[in-house]
């Protein structure tokens, strides 16, 4: 068991990782998916993560997400220690303090709008959840669609949905995984504008992609490679 | 989550694919309805048969000779009881009505062109009351008639209606193994037994029947009536003791007869019929295993097919202890719609089979919740490896799963 808290000097650190790696068995063979990683991220920061497939970026993302346990390094959450969490623990940290947007969208096909992303709050067993969720439509410009059923919506229009839910339970970090991927240009322009805006207003996001075009909306790029970090850069274009 | 919420999303989940649902809830229908159908016509069989050889008189005692170890073997042929045996019980043993002793063969009756097989009972004048046998027509033989062992017959309801289908029998004289015998009496029909009819027999004096029709000196069993319910055991009692004395018996060596009561009777007739029911109600259980298999089998099915849902809900937060809920609910649900058509199915079963095959069925309310709880019991223990299976999916295998 290692320390439940860091001691930080800055009060607006969101994530410190360090020396983070995780190797994963495949038969007899180790495989290095990543290797001591170490990096910290601010509140309010908007990090890109780039790198070839293979990189150790998605690797970062499960591990960031909570939803994979390092094999060693530490992980700091908001100062807590995800290693020394508890499953349901941890289910609750992925529940209110992390937001989750997915390439493929990953709505539930039967559900509406609304009820996806109402979701968290259900599981969160929040209060009026109803009302929050129909809020968190509203700020992606979505809640004139809130009955339809994700078949029902364009792609952007999902994804959109999908970023309500990211965001209804107000998560420390929105995690972002390849989410204009499945996207024509345009739309994928306008998802990047809903990141923005959401990080203009605080909001701390962290988004994996390959391509330039959306990395360079970040203010800060991490280059991964051969799961070691290659790269830590500041967008300076961005930053007037 | 709060549980009004799983069972929200179990009931969605089961309506959206419907058809399924009720293949599946088939499985536990038929299980629960067969239960409930054959647990109430064995239940149905026991009571009627309960209540038909209830018929015969709960006071009564009966003893046969053999020895007592012979019990479920024929003790037809056993010759240790005498005419003389049930004088002496009417006259010396207290609290009893009357003894009335008996043989009984099948022979062949006759009258005019028309023959019958029934069975031929000599009896003591108060076998008739004794055995519940209350009189349509006519009369029983006479003390008189027994003594001088005439031939005089009384016939059951179902020999005058294969024999004197449109004319009064009282006063005719019928053929019984070629000898004629005047028929006095008719007794009240009781009802048929599936495997009895105690109308289907002619009754004529003991006497008559030793000497002159069967030839022989012994009586095949003794009835005895008690005055009431509670002295039977006392009388049992009195009459063991006086027999062995009568017959000689000394200490310690077993009695050349058994004692019985109808009553004994009826409970080993009540629990071989419990027994039956027991085993169709077993056989019928077995079906609601099968409907149980069906259900996890639906389940993993429904688990694969929902795999990427299961990592959508891990990743916002849903606990293993949840993902098992959604889906015990589930299962439990299909087996809970499933257990109350069945119920409804099984009564209608019951009563259709009581209407059309003219048997009595009863559906006892323990029958209704014996099979519901299990079948509800099944959903749980059915659906909690496929539910344990979707708890311990790992989210981000589960996410990459097309």
């Amino acid at each position: 068991m290692g320390q439940l808290y860091l001691n930080l000097s800055s009060e607006s650190v969101m994530i410190e990782v360090k020396e983070l790696s995780k190797t994963y068995q495949l038969g007899k063979v180790d495989v290095h998916a990543m290797v001591d990683v170490t990096f910290r991220i601010d509140a309010g920061e908007f990090v890109a993560v780039m790198g070839p497939s293979g990189s150790g970026k998605s690797t970062l993302m499960n591990l960031l997400g909570c939803l994979d346990l390092p094999s060693s390094g530490s992980y700091f959450l908001e100062k807590f220690d995800i290693r020394s969490l508890s499953p349901n623990q941890l289910a609750e940290v992925r529940n209110k303090r992390i937001g989750f947007v997915f390439q493929n969208f990953n709505l539930l096909p039967r559900a509406s709008a609304l009820e996806n992303v109402e979701l968290p709050l259900l599981y969160g067993r929040i209060q009026n959840s109803h009302q929050i969720a129909r809020d968190s439509l509203e700020r992606v410009g979505l809640a004139e669609r809130a009955m339809h059923r994700p078949n029902e919506l364009s792609g952007g229009e999902r994804q959109r949905v999908a970023i309500a839910r990211a965001i209804v339970n107000n998560p420390a970090i929105v995690l972002a995984d390849e989410p204009t991927g499945n996207l024509d240009t345009q739309t994928g322009d306008e998802i990047m504008n809903i990141f923005s805006s959401l990080n203009d207003e605080g909001a701390t996001i962290i988004l994996v992609t390959h391509e330039r075009d959306v990395a360079s909306r970040a203010r800060r790029i991490i280059q991964m490679k051969d799961g070691r970090m290659h790269q830590d850069i500041l967008n300076e274009g961005l930053i007037a | 989550m709060l549980i009004y919420d799983l069972f929200k999303m179990a009931l969605r989940s089961l309506i959206a694919n419907t058809m399924r649902t009720f293949l599946t809830a088939l499985g536990m229908i038929i299980g629960v309805a067969s239960v409930i159908s054959m647990i109430s016509i064995g239940e149905g069989a026991r009571q009627q048969t309960l209540s038909t050889i209830s018929k015969f008189g709960t006071n009564i005692i009966t003893v046969k000779p053999g020895r007592k170890k012979t019990r479920h073997v024929s003790s037809d042929s056993v010759q240790t009881l005498l005419l003389s045996d049930a004088d002496a019980i009417e006259e010396h043993v207290s609290l009893i009505i009357g003894a009335a002793a008996q043989v009984y063969r099948p022979a062949q009756l006759k009258f005019g062109n028309k023959n019958t097989n029934t069975t031929v009972r000599g009896t003591g004048r108060k076998y008739a009351k004794l055995a519940n046998f209350t009189l349509d027509r006519g009369r029983y033989f006479t003390k008189e008639e027994i003594i001088s062992a005439r031939r005089v017959a009384v016939i059951g309801a179902t020999v005058v209606k294969n024999l004197f289908p449109d004319i009064n029998p009282i006063g005719q004289e019928l053929k019984v193994d070629g000898n004629n015998y005047l028929v006095i009496g008719i007794t009240e029909a009781k009802g048929a037994l599936s495997w009895y009819d105690p109308d289907d027999q002619i009754f004529i004096p003991v006497t008559t029947a030793q000497k002159r029709l069967f030839g022989m000196s012994y009586v095949q069993s003794i009835d005895i009536q008690a005055d009431k319910i509670e002295d039977l055991e006392q009388i049992k009692k009195e009459i063991d003791t006086f027999l062995r004395i009568r017959h000689g018996i000394r200490e310690g060596e077993e009695s050349d007869f058994h004692v019985q009561n109808s009553s004994q009777w009826l409970n080993s007739w009540g629990d071989a019929a419990k027994t039956f029911t027991y085993l169709l109600g077993g056989i019928a259980g077995i079906s609601l295993l099968v409907g149980g298999i069906g259900i996890m089998n639906i389940m993993l099915v429904s688990i694969t097919e929902r795999t990427r849902e299961i990592g959508i809900r891990i990743a916002i937060g849903a606990k293993k202890s949840e993902i098992m809920e959604q889906f015990l609910i589930e299962s439990v649900l299909i087996s809970f719609i499933g257990g109350g058509i069945g119920i409804m199915l099984g009564i209608l079963i019951s009563r259709t089979v009581s209407e059309i095959g003219g048997w009595e069925t009863i559906v006892s309310t323990q029958s209704i919740l014996l099979a519901f709880g299990f079948s509800v019991a099944v959903g749980i223990f059915f659906g909690f490896y496929p539910a344990r299976k979707a708890a311990n999916l790992n989210p981000i295998d589960a996410l990459r799963y097309e």
